[in-house]
């Protein structure tokens, strides 16, 4: 173990927790949407999201993250996923982890236990970033409004993930399914993207879940 | 558009993704108290700026957040290469002549 201070920074269930988008009361327009929408929202909140840094050439870091969470270090630009756990690549130095809400004291401390003395950083930022998904036949040209990263299936196969500019900002793009994709959104610009992505997928019709 | 390669991403990406942070392989004085007044301005504020092939340094700024360089040409804007930062480039820098101007034009 190393002698960096971990805790556990998530308050208990007795203190009230709002997500970025507590706001928008997605519970409330859950099921107002019309019938047949093309694009549908929902906000994956309130997950646990931890920056993880090391020297990806280096073996005995991918061997580390691998003993700590049973998944590959993934390539440029992909995502590794087992079961509810992702990891994406941010750069070569950098991965992005996201968990099950209230899991991430845990991770850190297996992630801290396995890479040991190498040089790392293990960062929880879960307070400071949200996911939107956006699903439906109608997600892909919402994003194509929205950036000018080639979206088409081609270039941006399921498992892929970038960064880019999006809505004028810059957030990140994760394909996860055929037609379900998730957007990483800083917290201070979750309303502007709720606002754009409400403007960009009016003329198809948005469904929004609680 | 422009589309600059990042050799971080492996792609091309459209230049608004870009942030260009200027001439490229300045090294770093190994003993700044050591340097005159003229020296550390001369490493901390005085730039090339001329026609020709020029190694830079740019920023992805809206990608995976790391620097890398590029060798681009000042007139044209044309990027021939882009590599990762401790890699050599394949091509030199030059000092293009200026064209002659047009006939007409006043000096
Ligand atoms: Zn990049």
């Amino acid at each position: 173990m190393t002698a960096a201070n971990v805790y556990q920074q998530r308050p208990d269930d007795s203190v009230k927790a709002e997500s970025p988008l507590h706001h928008a009361g997605f519970n409330e327009l859950a099921g107002k949407g019309k019938s047949g929408a093309g694009v549908t929202l929902r906000e994956k909140k309130l997950l646990a999201h931890l920056t993880l840094r090391g020297d990806s050439r280096d073996p005995a870091f991918a061997e580390g993250v691998h003993n700590a969470l049973g998944l590959e270090l993934p390539a440029a630009l992909s995502l590794s996923t087992r079961d509810h756990v992702s990891l994406q690549w941010i750069g070569p130095d950098e991965f992005l982890l996201i968990a099950p809400r209230g899991e991430e004291f845990a991770i850190e401390q297996k992630l801290r236990l396995a890479l040991g003395e190498q040089h790392i950083q293990v960062v929880n930022v879960s307070g400071g970033q949200t996911i939107l998904e956006l699903s439906g036949p109608k997600a892909r040209d919402v994003l194509m409004k929205s950036t000018s990263y080639d979206v088409h299936p081609n270039t941006f196969p399921v498992g892929k993930a970038v960064g880019s500019v999006f809505a004028k900002t810059q957030l990140y793009i994760r394909h996860t399914g055929d037609d379900t994709y998730e957007l990483l959104v800083r917290r201070s610009f979750a309303d502007y993207i709720w606002a754009w992505l409400q403007d960009a997928s009016g003329e198809y019709g948005l469904a929004v879940e609680g | 558009m422009l589309y600059i390669f990042c050799p971080h991403c492996g792609e091309s990406r459209s230049e608004e993704e870009f942030a260009p942070a200027g001439q490229a392989h300045i090294a770093r004085p190994l003993d700044p108290a050591a340097c005159s007044d003229a020296e550390w301005g001369e490493y901390m504020w005085f730039r090339d700026n001329p026609r020709g092939l020029r190694h830079e340094l740019w920023l992805h700024a809206a990608g995976c957040r790391k620097y890398f360089n590029a060798t681009r040409h000042t007139v044209s804007y044309e990027i021939v290469e882009t590599y990762k930062i401790g890699e050599k480039p394949s091509f030199s820098e030059t000092v293009d002549e200026p064209q002659p101007q047009a006939q007409g034009a006043t000096a």
